[in-house]
């Protein structure tokens, strides 16, 4: 929605995210068979649909996960996994690939934190290894970020001596500590018990109000309705529809999206 | 769920509590107490029996204990398990992630190697190895097919502890590279994908992530594995290499015309190393399993004063200290691992 003065002023007008005929297959599975939409800079996106649809693969794309088998990808006006000279790509090595993702959070809903590693630690790893930040200001860093998600009091917990809300908050300040432009959320609450989720929420609420850019794979219509910019609706590997999420939650226009909204709603 | 589960528990607890004590007459178990003492009575008389054995012949076993010559080659045991384990180990992480590689090359190499060294006897290739200057009469280092640049005869460059380590750390890698394997397959690929996500590299997510929590399954069969090296060690005489505590407690007997008492000798010495070793063993368990293995679900942050209550089973220590409960193993020293004769 909003042009935020992030970053330099030549990028105020290229999409965060801008995808063009994203096509997936895994062997003759076509699994997302042209996406095509874009994510402004600090916008929200929501993106719902039955099991299955391509939600999870989309998201994968997006970070180089996964390879796309035809389309475009692009973060922040950078061609995701290829490099593109006098018209033709070249794919780029796991170096390059790697650096694009420091850029790109992810989140996960089984979180995938890291169990050998206290909360403390899991934040801290990657700017430590991949940025190769000073210990000190890493670990300050860590710190402030986990007293963001509530947990300061957390920090020296192993993940198995945490709840699964805690757990994904400190996935969450995890995937913050490398200064993401883009987070990725994919079905953050949906293995919480229903008591957890609203905890996730806040954090996820708290981060969309200050301008963090975010695609969010969830079937919590509420957070959509309160929080979201735009509300894609996806079904077996294409979009059906989507727009301003009160309007398509109010009034939806497909058959598909009408039978799969009642639902979830 | 959490509430209905809540409220069920104090009157469960009540019941228990106000209920008496059983008295009841304990159940004998007559057979149990048979076997037992008898059990015990063939086993004093064995004892008994083996002490005044003159085979045995103790005062012997007693002088040759800690004679000079067994304790050097204790000592050359030592070297030959250390030695062949690290190469071991080394080469099985490497044959491991080669078997895991994409390249389909580097996955039959890795395959073929596994499947000479674990389908030919540790015997039969250690003795390959003390024909190897027959095979190989010098080692060339150069281009194939042309003059080499350096050239040195086989026999110089090899005697026959170094060609005992090989034989022994070739044949070990390929059972250690499946352990490896097991090891890397049991961590969740979720892991890895949270890793490449924040941007870590390939070698960043196996060293930081991967093989540490791999640790938990790689260790256990890997306590066995060195064991079992220090005790196939005396099957080096195949080379032939004689200085290790079995083959010299052999020749040490073939001049005193007593080998019973020698064989008891080296028995004691590789029962303390391999003693030394579990202990080790065990320790090494306890370290790697650092808060993996007891996953817990949403409910039971032992913490929180408003959840806590409803377990109550793992303490809260110090802060900072959180208690690491382990859940019984399954995986077992002795189970895990393919460990069979060989
Ligand atoms: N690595 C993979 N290999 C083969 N098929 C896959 C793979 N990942 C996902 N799929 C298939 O792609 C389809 C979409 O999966 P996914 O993106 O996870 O859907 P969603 O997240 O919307 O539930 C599913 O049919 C799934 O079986
Ligand atoms: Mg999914």
């Amino acid at each position: 929605m909003s042009a935020t003065t992030v970053g330099g002023v030549a990028s105020v007008d290229v999409p965060m995210v801008l995808a063009e005929q994203v096509t997936k297959s895994f062997g003759s599975n076509e699994v997302l068979k042209g996406i095509t939409l874009e994510v402004k800079r600090g916008e929200v996106m929501c993106l719902v649909g039955p099991s299955g649809s391509g939600k999870s693969t989309f998201l994968r794309c997006i970070n180089h996960l996964e390879v796309l088998s035809a389309g475009r990808l692009s973060v922040d006006g950078e061609l995701i996994g290829y490099r593109e000279s006098n018209g033709k790509l070249y794919e780029m090595a796991p170096k390059e690939a790697a650096k694009q993702r420091r850029d790109i959070g992810m989140v996960f809903q089984r979180f995938n934190l890291f169990p050998h590693m206290t909360a403390l630690q899991n934040v801290m790893e990657a700017p430590l290894r991949v940025k190769g930040m000073p210990k000190a200001k890493v670990e300050s860093n860590a710190r402030d970020l986990l007293a963001r998600v509530g947990l300061a009091d957390r920090a020296d917990y192993y993940p198995a001596h945490l709840s699964g809300g805690q757990q994904q908050r400190v996935a969450i300040a995890r995937a913050l500590a490398m200064e993401p432009k883009l987070m990725l959320f994919d079905e953050p609450t949906s293995a919480l018990d229903p008591e957890l989720v609203g905890e996730v929420l806040d954090v996820m609420k708290g981060l969309a109000r200050e301008g963090m850019t975010m695609i969010v794979v969830t079937h919590e219509m509420g957070f959509a309705r309160e929080v979201a910019d735009s509300l894609v609706f996806m079904d077996a590997g294409v979009v059906v529809e989507s727009g301003l999420p009160s309007e398509v939650l109010a009034n939806p226009r497909h058959a598909r999206t009408q039978t799969f909204l009642s639902k979830v709603l | 769920m959490n509430g209905a589960a809540a409220g069920q528990t104090p009157p469960l607890r009540e019941a228990a509590s106000t209920s008496e004590p059983i008295k009841a007459i304990r159940l004998r178990h007559p057979w149990r107490m048979v076997f037992a003492v008898l059990l015990v009575a063939i086993f004093a008389f064995f004892v008994v029996d083996a002490a005044f054995r003159p085979a045995y012949d103790w005062p012997a076993v007693g002088k040759y204990l800690f004679d000079r010559r067994i304790s050097m080659a204790a000592l050359v045991t030592i070297e030959l398990t250390v030695f062949s384990m690290v190469i071991a180990i080394i080469l099985g992480v490497i044959l491991a992630v080669m078997r895991l590689s994409p390249n389909p090359v580097v996955k039959s190499v890795a395959w073929f190697y596994l499947w000479i060294f674990r389908g030919t006897p540790v015997y039969v290739q250690l003795t390959i190895w003390g024909l190897i200057s027959l095979i190989y009469t010098s080692i060339d280092i150069g281009l194939p097919f042309m003059t080499p640049w350096i050239s040195f005869s086989t026999n110089a460059a090899l005697n026959t502890f170094t060609l005992a380590v090989i034989g022994l750390a070739l044949n070990e890698a390929a059972y250690m590279a499946e352990i490896v394997r097991a090891g890397l397959l049991s961590v969740d690929k979720g892991q890895e994908e949270a890793s490449v996500a924040l941007g870590m590299s390939w070698s960043q997510t196996m060293t930081r992530v991967i093989l540490p929590q791999s640790m938990r399954v790689i260790i256990p069969p890997t306590g066995n594995e060195v064991i079992s090296m220090l005790k196939t060690t005396s099957l080096v005489t195949a080379v032939p290499f004689s200085l290790e505590l079995f083959t010299r407690s052999r020749d040490i007997s073939a001049e005193t015309f007593n080998p019973i008492p020698l064989l008891i000798v080296a028995s004691i010495w590789y029962l303390f190393f391999t003693s030394i070793l579990m202990v080790g063993q065990y320790f090494l368990e306890k370290r790697f399993s650092r808060g993996v293995g007891d996953r817990q679900t949403d409910k039971s942050d032992p913490a929180a004063p408003t959840t806590g209550a409803i377990t109550g089973v793992v303490p809260v220590v110090g802060a900072g200290q959180p208690t690491v409960v382990l859940p019984p193993r399954t995986d077992a020293p002795g189970t895990t691992g393919d460990g069979g004769a060989r």
